[in-house]
């Protein structure tokens, strides 16, 4: 399904550069940094991820997560399949409450509060963390009561209002043009792409801080691919990503910060457990990881 | 059939005996098998179409003859004079019963066990007791109804005897009838429900209600729909609780014929009470051809225009639905 | 949109309580909702045992065991007579319904080609929507002198009997035998028929040797649940049987009879139905806890075999 050609006022940034930092980012993070550019050590923790597994039940999915997400990067989490990405993912926002016996033990903070504490309300919590899935899921009914679901849910009545909300959302989306003249039409008449990237509108229309993307683009074809790709680096002012992805060379051409996940296989049980590897600076981890694990993996030995 | 040596002597023989080896034989056994098979469903086809044809035969004179007096008329000794109004009414506020009572119990049930409800044993307990219920043969929800809502609760009327032997505890009765069927085909429609839907909304912070109302209910308000039309159908031609609940077989006075005011009058429900199919059965077994053979067609008739009538619209609805679906 | 400027505490991740007190009163309206049908249960076993217990408690034994005709008028309770009227009902009704519903149900699932099912299937939807009293009544005015009639003489086909009503409920089951089977057919997965085929097996061979065998447990399970349908009808067997109130011990199908449905129907029809020194009215609760319990015990053996359908692949 091929996207329908940018128009040209929609901007986008070209696809040559590399829309992180202007200038070149030194080889190792610790360096202190040349230019402008901000260290990423002064930058607020938004996650704060300690010594966290994941359990389905009694069965632990993930083991031995440490990490921190930093406010307007974009974080990506890469590695083989069934090593634990996308529940650790939906850690983040609570997701992983939907399924029964699913609990995670150890630290995890949002911005030095407990994610699963005792008060804490998962809808409260997906309000500000919002999340794009795999496959594109709109709802079906049109675009502007896809986009106007949240918002409406958390109180905003008046049609001015909403319809402010409709545009900003769709706009930053990089749909507004495409869909403006037909915001009453079914969803369902979209392309993936564009389903995409209404879904993508639809989590920021709750003006969520944080979006977790789970593999937004591996039900799209190239072009559209680009578009979110593209999208996110113009969006990261605003929000913080984290990203899973199966495709090493997005995580490297998009992420700020990456985190390689494998897996174990627990020699009673026969089952895998995923674990987290390595956790450092994108660069650092394409051009000079520190785990042999993800050397065999970035260099494509196996996985 | 054998192919020979290849060297005969044209190509087109060696085509022939290939082609001949190709066909093998006639299957007899497997045409009159599948014959076989045709004829046990024309069979009920048959049955489908004599039975509709001779209630269609035996009733319609009675239309043609008076009609209008049919309709309107109240139960009667006399097989001339005799009416179904009485029953319209009954039937009208039974089917109103499902609608009004079991139709929200069952969805709210169906939601709960398919949303809310850990999984359990006393979930699977709830279950397993829906799953039974559905079997239970429908004149013993008769005894339930005779014991409880008209004994117990004196049918809900002030009154004393057989008097208590009311229209609202038929009501009652029958849609504790019908209320696991409903249960059993709402979960149905809500499992239905691809859980994309359910994590795209919760993914931007929507209550577990909230999903449900806005996301899970319209989508699978269709299949919900099919269920509770089967239900009504059901529940308008079930005659046996009727008859243990006491439904008035000889002559129900105050009959004052079938009108707007009169069928939607809810002081019926405080009262004795017939109905369509109760009608039919007693008729069906009355000495007088023209009440076992006439009247009883002609009731047959009115009954099951309904029925056959609200069952065809669910089961277009519901093929329908699944072919948008499946698309 | 938080930011990390101001200091971020607990209390702005505990969302809002008025969301939260509807959701919560939801939940509460759900299960009660969902309890209801634990409600009904309760009540059934209630009604039946309170009432059935006057009649277990007082009644003499020797006026329900043994083969003794049924006549609640004269304190008389065989309760075999009437077991024997629902035995030899659904008999009758079983010969009806298996060859036809089974024979319908494979040629739906086996041959039809998909045009011919969406007209045929509809049949056997149609036919599950009739009223039992309306079987009840063809039961008696067509089934009687057209078939009992002709094969066994006018004497016979000109009142009810039990094989007129055997045949109007094997006619209302047909639909149920029908689906049940389809459902047990098509469930068995397709590479066993392509296996068949591939080794050169007819159609006819590949049904009875591979399909039906496989579907073994939902053929079953058809036959289960349709027995117990079957005992459970009452209409049928109120109009078309022959009996009234009483009858007398039979075994044979030409016989008018009463099945113990049709002896609870007359029991709470009759117009001595008010509660008295007899225990008419207390045997019809007694029949309720005979009929409640075989059927539930038929009704779970079929769904277990139903469940085995659906597990085995």
């Amino acid at each position: 399904m091929t996207e329908p050609v940018a128009p040209a006022t929609t901007a986008a940034s070209p696809r040559s550069t590399t829309a992180t930092a202007p200038a070149p980012v030194p080889r190792t993070a610790a360096a202190g940094l040349s230019t402008g550019a901000p260290d990423p050590s002064q930058l607020p923790v938004v996650f704060e991820v300690r010594d966290l597994s994941v359990y389905y039940g009694s069965f632990r999915a993930v083991r031995d997560v440490d990490l921190d997400v930093r406010q307007h990067e974009i974080t990506a989490f890469i590695g083989p399949s069934g090593c634990g990405k996308t529940t650790m993912l939906r850690c983040f926002n609570r997701m992983n409450d939907l399924i029964p016996g699913a609990h995670p033990e150890g630290t995890l903070n949002y911005h030095g509060v407990a994610l699963y504490g005792p008060k804490v309300d998962p809808v409260e919590v997906r309000r500000r963390i919002g999340m794009v899935f795999q496959k594109p899921n709109p709802f079906p009914k049109s675009i502007y009561d896809n986009v106007a679901y949240g918002p409406r849910l958390l109180g905003t009545k008046k049609r001015a209002d909403v319809d402010a909300v409709i545009e900003e959302s769709l706009t930053k989306a990089a749909l507004w043009d495409e869909v403006k003249d037909r915001l009453k039409e079914s969803a369902m008449g979209l392309s993936g792409g564009q389903q995409q990237r209404l879904c993508i509108a639809r989590a920021v229309a709750t003006k969520p801080e944080v979006l977790l993307m789970d593999e937004p683009c591996s039900a799209l074809d190239p072009i559209a691919t680009a578009r979110i790709e593209d999208l996110m680096q113009e969006i990261k002012t605003e929000f913080t990503i984290v990203i899973v992805t199966h495709n090493m060379q997005q995580a490297a051409r998009v992420s700020d910060a990456t985190a390689f996940y494998s897996t174990d296989v627990n020699p009673e049980s026969d089952r895998r457990t995923g674990v987290l590897v390595e956790f450092d600076r994108t660069e650092t981890i394409f051009s000079n990881p520190s785990d042999e694990r993800t050397e065999n993996y970035i260099t494509g030995r196996f996985g | 059939m054998a192919l020979t040596t290849i060297g005969s002597s044209s190509d087109t023989a060696i085509q022939g005996r290939v082609a001949e080896a190709l066909e093998g034989d006639t299957d007899v056994k497997g045409r009159l098998f599948e014959a076989a098979l045709i004829a046990c469903l024309l069979v009920s086809l048959a049955v489908l179409a004599l039975l509709v044809g001779k209630v269609l035969g035996d009733g319609l004179p009675v239309f043609a003859d008076r009609g209008a007096d049919f309709l309107d008329g109240s139960l009667s000794s006399q097989p001339d004079r005799a009416g179904i109004s009485q029953a319209i009414i009954g039937s009208f506020w039974i089917a109103t019963s499902v609608v009004v009572i079991a139709l929200p119990l069952g969805v709210g049930a169906a939601i709960y066990l398919e949303e809310y409800a850990p999984r359990n044993r006393l979930t699977a307990f709830i279950e397993i007791n829906t799953r039974n219920l559905a079997g239970v043969p429908s004149i013993v929800y008769g005894l339930l109804g005779l014991a409880i809502f008209v004994e117990y609760f004196d049918g809900f009327s002030g009154n004393q005897g057989v008097n208590r032997r009311t229209l609202a505890a038929a009501g009652l009765t029958l849609a504790a009838l019908v209320l696991p069927v409903i249960i059993i085909t709402t979960q149905e429609a809500i499992r239905a429900v691809p859980q994309a839907l359910r994590e795209g909304a919760y993914g931007v912070g929507a209550t577990r209600w909230e999903v449900i109302r806005s996301q899970v209910l319209p989508y699978a308000a269709p299949g919900i729909l099919t269920g509770a039309l089967l239900s009504i159908a059901r529940a308008v031609g079930e005659a046996a609780p009727l008859i243990v609940l006491g439904a008035v077989t000889g002559l129900l006075g105050g009959g004052t014929g079938l009108s707007a005011s009169s069928l939607l009058d809810p002081s019926s429900l405080t009262e004795r009470f017939t109905a369509l199919p109760i009608t039919v059965a007693t008729w069906a077994k009355r000495p007088e051809q023209e009440f076992n053979v006439d009247d009883a067609a002609a009731a047959i008739v009115a009954m099951l225009v309904f029925v056959l009538l609200v069952n065809s619209i669910a089961i277009v609805l519901r093929n329908r639905f699944e072919r948008k679906r499946s698309a | 949109m938080a930011t990390t400027l101001t200091p971020f505490s607990p209390s702005d991740l505990t969302g809002d309580p008025r969301r939260q007190r509807r959701e919560r009163a939801m939940g509460v309206v759900f299960f009660l909702a969902a309890s209801m049908s634990v409600l009904v249960s309760a009540l059934i076993l209630v009604s039946l045992f309170s009432n059935g217990w006057d009649f277990i408690s007082q009644v003499e034994w020797s006026r329900v065991v043994g083969v003794n005709s049924w006549n609640p008028r004269q304190n008389t309770y065989g309760i075999t007579t009437i077991l024997a009227g629902s035995l030899i009902v659904t008999g009758v009704a079983m010969v009806v319904a298996v060859p036809l519903g089974l024979g319908g149900a494979v040629y739906l699932s086996e041959y039809a080609p998909p045009r011919a099912r969406s007209l045929l299937k509809p049949i056997l939807e149609v036919l599950a929507g009739v009223p039992s009293v309306v079987l009840g009544f063809f039961a008696l005015q067509w089934i009687a002198p057209n078939i009992v009639g002709t094969l066994f003489g006018d004497d016979k086909g000109n009142s009810g009997s039990m094989l007129a009503a055997g045949i109007g409920v094997g006619i209302l089951s047909i639909p149920l035998v029908a689906s049940v089977s389809e459902d047990a057919m098509r469930a068995v997965p397709d590479a066993l028929r392509q296996a068949s085929a591939g080794m050169g097996a007819r159609k006819l061979t590949t049904t009875t040797r591979v399909v039906l065998p496989a579907a073994v447990s939902g053929l079953v399970a058809a036959f289960i649940l349709a027995v117990s349908r079957a005992i459970g009808e009452t209409m049928v067997v109120f109009i078309a049987a022959g009996a009234v109130s009483t009858a007398t011990f039979t075994t044979n199908p030409l016989d008018s009879g009463l099945t113990m449905t049709a002896a609870m129907a007359s029991l709470a029809s009759g117009t001595d139905q008010v509660r008295g020194a007899s225990l008419a009215f207390p045997s019809l609760y007694f029949v309720g806890i005979a009929l409640f319990f075989f059927t539930l015990v038929l009704n779970i053996i079929g769904n277990a075999f139903v469940r085995r359908v659906r597990q085995a692949y």
